[in-house]
């Protein structure tokens, strides 16, 4: 299965292509060539699914060994792929949604200077998220981890003529380094204690350690998964990321980069099933990090920023799952978020460039009539977000919170039906301002050409259909498709039986949602928010965590920053240029002794002269 | 009865500090050119007496070098006064202070 | 005997003319005063019994150097005046330290004399001692490097001449 390196080698020669090439090309032959790539290596990913599923259950992990990195003494580093149903599913959402994503950006950024480089990042970006699926080992993934950090700083400030979209970068990067550190942490206490690396080599021994250990490892995996993936306190970075051109907001921050905490979490699933602790503290963040997102979501004005916070929430979601071992559920709904955030992004997108990049939704409306295709997709996107049956959404979504009673978490499942609920009144609340009503901005909307509603239509029949790939009670592809992988390690993927009292109140509370939107936003068709009040503004301000942030970390680090300097301008400078004075001064002193008369030079030499025969004379 | 060897190493002391004072005290070039070779002839003398001495021709060797190495360096020190002092007033070494500092 | 009267004769003269070349106002009386103490710097020679080193001097120095001095002081620096003791800028104290260094530098030799020579008797000399014979002999086996790099030494000199002396356009 060696032909899986060229998922990976495409994308980088179509990165390097448009990076070196770009200028001289054009238009067309990038795009052709970077939408290639991905759509090659979407061809091979499904090639290799097939290939995989041909297996017998088993043997459904090859790996592909690719080079030995460091073979010093008693740790050789192999580095490999690692092919089995986890990586294969990732594979497919990243390349098969990039790809659609890829497509779209050609008419989305069709009139930006910066084409090449645009695609040339994001090239890049499909190249490290698909190292960081397809690695056997943490190395590998680290590299893949680090990748994805940088193209996404990249992207975030793609405008870097913009201030806030620079801001924004750096933030993004400072806080995914705070994740950085703890993934680097965990993978050198790992090699410390097992002398490996690779998946295998850690996997197999793992249970060799003592409890302390794994649950420190554990966590400080998880530190670097919250980073990546928005959750509370590192979800800071999220929202601002929106300065980025929005199909960046579809690709990295909605459908592939923010989940690849949830694929460690999966990945690491023997870590995790002997660190008990660490777990729950997982599944706590994450409880908070979905009813917060969700709350913030219902009081923001930008698009955008709405579908952020609707992303950090669903990344809870899946978190959530996968803190209690129920990994199939979170990949289940990592694959219809996806497919539904993704497709919410590109038409988020679509409405911006047709309105000329206003994104205040308060700009907007009655825009149902005038972009009929984006309205249409968007519905269905926004009615799989908010769990309505038979929409994909419903499906995993119930999946999680099922599970969650089942086995007992009662506050995560309440946390979690309560935020459903919340999900389906701020999605609607977004649905009716921007295309019910009518339309209160400046510009001219039209509809958006075919190359970026081709993926939309796309999208939005597999955010319908996605679902299906497991209907409750009667069958559940997910679930064993991975079975083989999770199994493995002493883990069992035991699938649980549905709960159908849960689905009935999760279903009960997206309909209150919905219905409540409805009342405040689709009937009466409000021109401005109506809502106010002091929690509504707690809200608006994201419960004014950022302000903390900067008070706690910021404010601090400025002042020794700036302690620093004057010590270093004060003392060190002082320092160095003084000894150069100093010099200079004993140069300086010694001037008058150059006279420049001739006869005064020979006194001094006869004078020398007759002292140093003295002293020979005398002493000598 | 041969001169004893005190009296030659006595006179030439005395010609080389008058040529010593000599370069010192004296401004015009040329005297100052002059009084460095009552130097050189002072050594001289003191180099043959004690060639005289010890019965040993490298003292006289030493002699045929430095009037040698005098005759080129009173050429080419004659030039340089010529040239430098050409467009002057007066002859004076003291007024060639431009290397001061 | 004779030979010491020569010797006071010819010390007194050598001295004499060599203040007078130190003391002298006017170059020309320097130049002729050098002469006359190279002269009798050349008798001294010849009581050392240093024949070929008499002849060098009278011929080298007397001869040649000095005639280059007269031809400076005497023909090409004649729009230039001698200068005066008491114009021009004045050195600290220049005068004094130098009559200090001349004295200091005679007190020096004496002592070295009195201290460090242990002279024996003056022994007598070969006949051939000081004759170009053994001059020759010893310059070109013992001191050839010497006598070759004296001679690059004079070669410099020449090219030296030459290029300062060269015409200007």
């Amino acid at each position: 299965m060696t032909y899986t390196i060229l998922t990976l080698l495409l994308p980088a020669v179509g990165a390097v292509v448009a990076a070196v090439f770009g200028p001289q090309l054009s238009r067309r032959a990038i795009s052709w060539v970077n939408v290639g790539t991905v759509g090659a290596a979407f061809v091979l990913s499904a090639v290799a699914f097939f290939q995989i599923g041909a297996m017998p259950a088993a043997g459904r992990q090859v790996d592909v060994g690719l080079f030995t990195w460091s073979a010093l003494g008693s740790a050789p580093l192999h580095l490999g792929l690692l092919l089995d149903p986890i990586s294969i599913i990732f594979m497919l959402i990243i390349t098969g949604v990039g790809g659609l994503i890829h497509l779209y950006s050609v008419g989305y950024m069709a009139r930006d200077d910066g084409y090449s480089r645009f695609f040339s990042y994001m090239n890049l970006f499909i190249l490290a998220m698909l190292l960081l699926v397809m690695s056997d080992n943490f190395f590998g993934l680290l590299v893949g981890w680090a990748g994805v950090g940088l193209t996404s700083y990249l992207l975030i400030g793609f405008w870097y003529f913009k201030p806030s979209a620079v801001a924004a970068a750096k933030k993004a990067f400072v806080v995914n380094v705070v994740g950085d550190v703890g993934m680097t942490l965990a993978i050198f206490i790992l090699f410390w204690n097992l002398g490996s690396v690779s998946y295998v080599g850690v996997f197999s021994h793992i249970a060799s350690l003592p409890r302390g250990t794994i649950e420190l490892v554990a966590f400080l995996l998880f530190v670097g998964a919250a980073a990546k993936s928005a959750q509370f306190p590192l979800h800071v970075w999220l929202p601002d990321a929106m300065e980025g051109p929005t199909p960046v907001s579809a690709l990295i921050h909605a459908a592939t980069m923010v989940t690849a905490g949830v694929y460690l979490i999966v990945r690491a699933f023997p870590i995790y099933n002997h660190a008990p602790v660490a777990t729950a503290w997982i599944g706590g963040i994450a409880a908070l990090t979905t009813f917060m997102a969700a709350t913030i979501a219902i009081a923001q004005n930008d698009i955008k920023r709405i579908l952020a916070y609707s992303t950090v929430s669903q990344l809870g979601y899946m978190f959530m799952a996968v803190s209690t071992a129920s990994y199939a559920a979170g990949v289940f709904h990592f694959v219809t978020h996806a497919f539904f955030k993704a497709l919410l992004f590109l038409a988020a997108g679509s409405v911006i460039h047709a309105l000329a990049d206003e994104q205040d939704i308060w700009q907007m409306g009655g825009l149902r009539r005038m972009l009929p295709i984006t309205s249409l997709t968007f519905l269905a996107a926004t009615l799989a977000i908010s769990g309505v049956p038979l929409f994909s959404g419903f499906f995993s979504k119930d999946e999680i919170l099922g599970n969650l009673l089942t086995q007992g978490h009662v506050l995560m499942w309440a946390v979690g039906t309560v935020t459903a609920g919340l999900t389906a009144y701020y999605m609607f609340r977004l649905y009716f301002v921007v295309f019910q009503g009518t339309y209160r901005g400046t510009a001219h909307p039209h509809e958006s050409p075919r190359v970026m509603t081709i993926p939309l239509v796309v999208l939005g029949v597999l955010a319908v259909v996605g679902g299906y790939l497991a209907l409750p009670g009667v069958y559940n592809l997910v679930d064993s498709w991975l079975a083989p992988a999770l199994g493995r390690f002493g883990g069992s993927a035991v699938a649980l039986a549905p709960n159908w009292g849960s689905m009935a109140v999760s279903v009960g509370l997206a309909g209150l949602g919905i219905g409540t939107a409805w009342v405040i936003y689709g009937r009466r068709a409000p021109a401005s928010e109506p809502l106010s009040g002091p929690l509504f503004s707690f809200l608006q301000n994201k419960w004014y965590i950022d302000e903390l942030g900067e008070l706690i970390f910021v404010r601090p680090v400025l002042w020794l920053g700036r302690l620093m300097e004057a010590f270093d301008r004060g003392a060190l400078d002082r320092l160095v240029t003084g000894i150069g004075e100093w010099v200079m001064a004993w140069g300086e002193s010694l001037r008058p002794s150059e006279t420049g008369f001739v006869r005064r030079y020979a006194l001094s030499i006869i004078l020398g002269a007759v002292a140093l025969v003295a002293y020979l004379a005398i002493w000598g | 009865m041969t001169i004893p060897l005190v009296d030659f190493l006595g006179l030439s002391a005395i010609l080389f500090a008058i040529g010593a004072v000599g370069v010192l005290v004296r401004k015009n070039p040329l005297i100052m050119f002059m009084s460095v070779e009552i130097m050189w002839n002072a050594v001289n003398l003191t180099f043959a007496a004690f060639a005289r001495h010890w019965v040993n021709m490298a003292g006289h060797i030493f002699v045929f070098i430095v009037v040698t190495v005098a005759a080129a360096e009173v050429a080419i020190g004659l030039i340089i006064v010529v040239f430098v002092f050409r467009q002057r007033e007066r002859l004076d070494v003291d007024e060639l202070s431009s290397m001061k500092g | 005997m004779l030979a010491n009267v020569i010797f006071w004769i010819a010390a007194v003269i050598a001295v004499a003319m060599a203040v007078t070349v130190v003391a002298a106002k006017r170059p020309m009386h320097a130049v002729v005063a050098l002469v006359a103490n190279f002269v009798m710097l050349g008798v001294l020679f010849l009581l050392l019994h240093a024949e070929f080193l008499a002849i060098i001097e009278v011929i080298v120095y007397a001869g040649a150097v000095v005639v280059l001095f007269l031809f400076v002081v005497a023909l090409l620096l004649t729009g230039v005046s001698a200068p005066r003791e008491d114009e021009g800028p004045k050195l600290l104290a220049q005068t004094p330290l130098a009559i200090i260094l001349g004295a200091a530098i005679l007190c020096l030799a004496g002592f070295a004399v009195a201290i460090n020579l242990t002279l024996g008797p003056t022994p007598g000399v070969p006949e051939a001692f000081g004759s170009i014979t053994l001059f020759g002999e010893e310059l070109f086996t013992t001191y050839l490097l010497p006598f070759e790099l004296t001679a690059l030494v004079l070669l410099v000199a020449v090219i030296g001449v030459v290029f300062l002396a060269r015409e200007r356009h």
